[in-house]
């Protein structure tokens, strides 16, 4: 398009300032176009809108890592995890890696053991029949299978679940690094 | 001093230590507020925890070893220079030459000076020893600063405390303790004997019910085997005004042995397995052997129906699967080595075997030299013979026993001493034991010494006893020397056995002229078993049975109130603190001066 002449240009000033005066929506769209960015990358409506309430961002958030690789670190140290996930395991045979197997999982057991309180979320035996009632918690309990109609459901128990009653990290002094899960080592 | 809010006991052990409490103002005999401490330590540099143990180990970093700050503790003022507890243990299987261990089995050896610094005992130029004085003092330190962390407004040196001491410590040994207790602050501490603080805590459990188990003439035998030393001790039911009574009899003798030999002893047996297999073992997995023969023997003692326990040593290196060596523990290779080892069947004139060490023994611990426990206790029944009066019995009869330590967490070794102690008793023709049930077989002694620190205070029962020995001096006759013939030696008995705490005891009469300025050096004598000698009682013959030969005892009269080279006459008084430790003092009776004699002296050619 042809850049307008100074005219044009000077009504379009006229105009724009008494629509920037009263429409709310069209001022924030000129806002934007002022910041440099495209008014129209969201929605190509060049029509003004009705002064919308502007949707709440989505809710998601970042979940802290220092905890995360904390604990990795933590069955590193205690049961060599992550040894044991890195390496090759195309190389040895089943008993091979049963035996380091029995090693890991024995020493990692310990550590969660000492520093979270496990519980199933579900008592009975997996297998049994259980009644699910109006008002379950989706969080702790899954529907799978036939899933149609209105609580209380009734099914089989395929899974017990897992629940973290209780966590407890060391405490951590100031610029300790949780990146390190394992310190590089060299004998002297 | 503000009122003590509560009754403090710590467990000072060989490998791990723990501190419990009562309170005192809301327990009475049936609802006792007993609670263990958790102990803040670091674990791993730069993570500190909680644990209700603390293990007894030191570690001396290497400057540049560990980042800024790793070891930070909750509290201020914590050392940056060292760490205690379970990071210690844990960087000292990697770098053994900076660690500290067995602490407390060095603060009992005679044969070294024990405020020297010389732990680690093999250990690089640039490395800051520490005497077992000062690493029991840091041990201490951490748990005051634990205990105040808890309890800011009640520090734990304005509280009730008593510290556990094998009952088999000589009084040098129990005098460091009380002294490093004093180096930490802890002025107020008094020593309780372990065997009895698990008495103690025996009776704290059962509450007014104990008397329901025990009956009067019953001789309780507590047998406690802990991560390094075990150690016997009888107690005595008896009938006071109406009430029962019970009195430390006698306690056993010293013995370098415990738990961490027999998890030991299983390590060795697995390392020549692995090494029968062709698999060789390097210095990393030699460590961590230890570690899963532990883990292998507990495992098959707590599942009887096991046959054998897998044992896997992972790869050193980040190649976990490609390294790993494996084999495993047998039940059968089990019994043999534990059971037979150390808990073996013997007969009750069974007596420890000792041989003559080799001439070029290295200086270490001087663990004992028989493992097996069971003659260990057939020697201390023996000898105690006559620890009831009764003189015609070849072995002492208990009664009851009451176990004492992890060790016995397996039914399989509680079950046998009950069976070796059956069988002697049945052989003698008396009754078999009853065992007293509902021990707390690892936190006793720390609650057992918080529930005394509250007996001490007016409350429950307590065990009567008073010291567990008898003392002599020895003085070397005025006969001439015979050439070839050491000088006759007589022993004057200065400390009646069963002297009570913050008594004194009668002066013997003897004198000895000591030149001012100049240290005099005597023998020292202990006996378990002579219970009639009283102060001034000179023996001139005994057997070896009857009287051991301590530490030598050690005066220097200062020469600020005397002329150097002048001869003072002095005579010996023993008395026993409050705090439960033996004090000797040389007494002028005609200036009325003092000097204190020295328990913990050290040959200055020796060692």
């Amino acid at each position: 398009m042809q850049d307008p002449g100074f005219f044009t240009r000077f009504m379009l000033a006229f105009a724009l300032f008494f629509r920037v005066l009263f429409d709310a929506a069209f001022a924030g769209r000129a806002l934007l176009l002022r910041s440099g960015s495209d008014p129209d990358a969201d929605h190509h409506d060049h029509q003004p809108q009705p002064a919308p309430a502007p949707p709440a961002p989505p809710q998601l958030h970042e979940a802290p890592a220092e905890a995360a690789l904390q604990l990795l670190g933590l069955l590193q140290r205690e049961g060599r995890l992550m040894d044991f996930l890195q390496e090759d395991m195309s190389a040895y045979t089943d008993a091979q890696v049963g035996a380091a197997a029995r090693v890991v999982h024995d020493q990692c057991k310990r550590a969660l053991d000492s520093h979270l309180q496990l519980e199933r979320i579900r008592n009975e035996e997996e297998g049994s029949r259980v009644s699910v009632p109006k008002g379950f918690s989706p969080s702790e309990i899954r529907l799978l299978g036939n899933v149609s109609g209105e609580p209380p459901f009734s099914g089989a128990l395929t899974h017990a679940g897992w629940r973290v009653a209780r966590i407890e990290l060391p405490k951590l002094s100031d610029g300790h690094d949780v990146h390190i899960i394992a310190p590089a080592e060299v004998e002297l | 001093m503000s009122e003590p809010k509560h009754a403090v006991g710590i467990d000072l052990g060989t490998t791990h230590c723990a501190v419990a409490s009562v309170e005192i103002a809301t327990s009475d005999r049936d609802t006792l507020v007993l609670s263990g401490l958790g102990i803040p330590q670091v674990v791993a540099p730069g993570e500190v925890e909680t644990r209700p143990l603390l293990p007894s180990f030191l570690y001396l970093p290497h400057p540049s070893e560990l980042p800024p700050a790793a070891l930070t503790l909750p509290w201020p003022g914590h050392p940056t220079d060292l760490v205690v507890g379970e990071a210690a243990r844990a960087l000292g299987t990697k770098v053994a030459l900076r660690l500290v261990s067995s602490a407390k089995s060095w603060l009992c050896q005679g044969s070294i000076d024990r405020r020297a610094p010389l732990l680690p005992l093999h250990t690089a130029e640039d490395v800051q020893k520490l005497s077992p004085l000062a690493a029991t003092v840091e041990y201490l330190n951490h748990m005051r600063n634990a205990w105040d962390h808890d309890h800011p407004d009640a520090p734990l040196a304005q509280q009730l405390l008593s510290i556990g001491v094998p009952a088999s410590f000589d009084p040098a040994a129990r005098e460091l303790t009380a002294e490093a207790a004093r180096l930490a602050g802890l002025d107020q501490a008094v020593l309780i004997e372990e065997p009895q603080a698990a008495l103690y805590s025996w009776l704290g459990v059962n509450g007014g019910a104990w008397r329901e188990q025990v009956k009067v003439g019953d001789v309780i035998l507590v047998v406690d085997v802990g991560g390094g030393t075990s150690d016997f001790s009888l107690i005595n039911v008896r009938e006071r005004d109406g009430d029962l009574e019970l009195e430390r009899i006698a306690v056993g003798e010293h013995i370098l042995l415990g738990g961490d030999n027999m998890d030991l002893a299983l390590a060795f047996y697995l390392k020549s397995e692995l090494e029968a297999n062709g698999q060789k073992l390097d210095n990393a997995q030699l460590a961590t052997l230890t570690q899963a023969a532990r883990a292998a023997k507990e495992r098959l003692l707590n599942l009887p129906d096991e046959q054998a326990a897998p044992v896997v040593l992972p790869g050193r290196g980040s190649k976990l699967v490609g390294g790993a060596l494996k084999t495993e523990l047998k039940r059968s290779d089990l019994e043999r080595v534990l059971l037979e080892g150390f808990f073996p069947i013997v007969e009750a004139a069974a007596r420890p075997a000792s041989r003559p060490r080799g001439a070029l023994t290295q200086i270490g611990l001087p663990y004992a030299q028989d493992p097996a426990i069971t003659r260990h206790l057939a020697a201390f029944l023996g000898r105690q013979a006559g620890a009831l009066g009764n003189n015609q019995q070849s072995f002492v009869r208990p009664t009851a026993v009451l176990y004492n330590g992890g060790v016995f967490k397996s039914e399989l070794l509680r079950e046998r001493i009950r069976g070796v102690l059956d069988a002697w008793l049945s052989g003698a023709g008396a009754e078999p034991v009853r065992v007293l049930p509902g021990a707390d077989l690892e936190a006793a002694v720390a609650r057992g010494a918080a529930y005394y620190g509250w007996v001490r205070s007016g409350n429950g029962i307590r065990i009567r006893g008073g010291t567990a020995m008898a003392y002599y001096v020895g003085i070397e006759s005025a006969m001439p020397a015979v050439p070839g013939l050491p000088p006759q030696l007589t022993a004057l008995c200065i400390a009646p056995f069963g002297m009570e705490e913050g008594t004194a005891a009668a002066m013997p009469p003897a004198e000895f002229g000591l030149v001012v300025g100049e240290p005099v050096r005597f023998h020292f004598f202990g006996s378990s078993t002579r219970r009639e000698d009283a102060a001034g009682s000179v023996l001139e013959h005994w057997s070896d049975n009857e009287l051991t030969e301590l530490q030598d005892i050690e005066v220097t009269l200062a020469a600020d109130q005397q002329r150097p080279g002048d001869v003072v006459s002095v005579q010996l008084q023993a008395a026993v603190t409050e705090v439960g430790t033996l004090q000797l003092a040389a007494v002028n009776i005609a200036s009325g001066l003092r000097w204190k004699v020295e328990l913990d002296t050290r040959d200055a050619t020796a060692g």
